[in-house]
């Protein structure tokens, strides 16, 4: 059970991601994507007249299982077996994230920052609310994310894929190195 | 019944992505700043898993558990890949998460990122909304 609390190292949890690739097609002819689970909820629960938000989701409800696993995951993870430790960070980012204004680092979140008491602060309401809304938005707009994308797009050589990948990563440099420091300052 | 199997890959992928601490805002961040190999090795570990496994899958010709054929991906390009891509980008650095930890993050006891979803299925449903307005 002691690998269940303890975090798993980069090749053993990459490699279980990249294997998700052919055991999605294996089973089913499955492509691995989760982004379009948002869509899904949308054409589920309120298409209005929009013809994006008209299709036969019922036909792809499979991802809406995977993600429902997703979810069960995280709860066997983080909640059931979490790792007591903070997160292993290099010494940079403890310092960085302590000048930033953070002084609990432990779990996988900072809950100084994600809380229902912060969610009504401007900055909760950025990082929750508009953070949020970004990945929704964005992730359509780029027609996959990082699994859809960076890990099958990017498995199966697709140039497209590899654009959207690099996006992804500027977007979030350029944010995290540039933006961000300012929204924590608030 | 049949949809129960792409239950138990979520699960072990969730798990994956959760014990990888591919989740964690932090760890986001330090990739953001490059201050860690980590995040990059899940990535470089888990793209030439899933290319080598499709690589096999067309080169023995292996069919689904159901006998059907299995067809390589395709990706096509529009402009929404680079401008949706930056966008997705900056909700990344926000939230710490990317659509597959936006359930994990809530499986992994941070209820409150019930709202980081829910906010990112109204951003899809306003891209839905307004999508004949741009440039694709």
């Amino acid at each position: 059970m002691e690998f269940l609390y303890k975090p798993w190292p980069w090749y053993v949890a990459g490699p279980i991601i990249g294997l998700s690739v052919p055991t999605l097609l294996l089973l089913g002819n499955k492509k691995l994507g989760v982004s379009a689970t948002l869509r899904q909820i949308c054409a589920a629960c309120y298409p209005a007249n929009i013809p994006f938000l008209h299709y036969d989701w019922k036909k792809d409800s499979w991802n809406l299982f995977f993600v429902a696993g997703i979810l069960i995951g995280g709860f066997i993870g983080g909640t059931l077996f979490a790792n007591p430790e903070p997160v292993a960070l290099s010494k940079n980012t403890i310092d960085l994230l302590h000048q930033q204004g953070l002084t609990d680092l432990s779990g996988l979140l900072p809950s100084e920052l994600f809380s229902w008491n912060t969610l009504f602060s401007l900055k909760g309401f950025l990082l929750m609310v508009v953070g949020g809304f970004m990945v929704g938005f964005g992730t359509r707009y780029a027609r996959g994310c990082t699994s859809g994308h960076g890990i099958l797009g990017l498995s199966a050589l697709q140039w497209p894929s590899l654009l959207a990948t690099a996006s992804f990563f500027i977007g979030g440099i350029l944010f995290s190195q540039f933006v961000l420091p300012y929204i924590l300052a608030l | 019944m049949r949809n129960l199997k792409y239950l138990c890959v979520g699960i072990v992928f969730g798990l994956a992505l959760t014990k990888g601490e591919a989740i964690s805002w932090f760890r986001i961040q330090e990739m953001f700043h490059f201050q860690s190999f980590h995040m990059f090795g899940i990535f470089m570990t888990a793209v030439p898993v899933g290319a080598i496994s499709l690589f096999l899958i067309k080169k023995l010709n292996l069919r689904t558990i159901d006998g059907e054929n299995i067809a390589t991906p395709k990706k096509t390009f529009h402009h929404g890949v680079i401008i949706g891509g930056l966008i997705f980008g900056f909700g990344w650095s926000l939230t710490g998460a990317c659509p597959g930890p936006l359930y994990a993050q809530i499986g992994g006891g941070y209820l409150v990122t019930i709202i980081t979803l829910i906010s990112a299925v109204l951003g899809t449903w306003v891209y839905a909304r307004i999508q004949p307005m741009l440039p694709e």
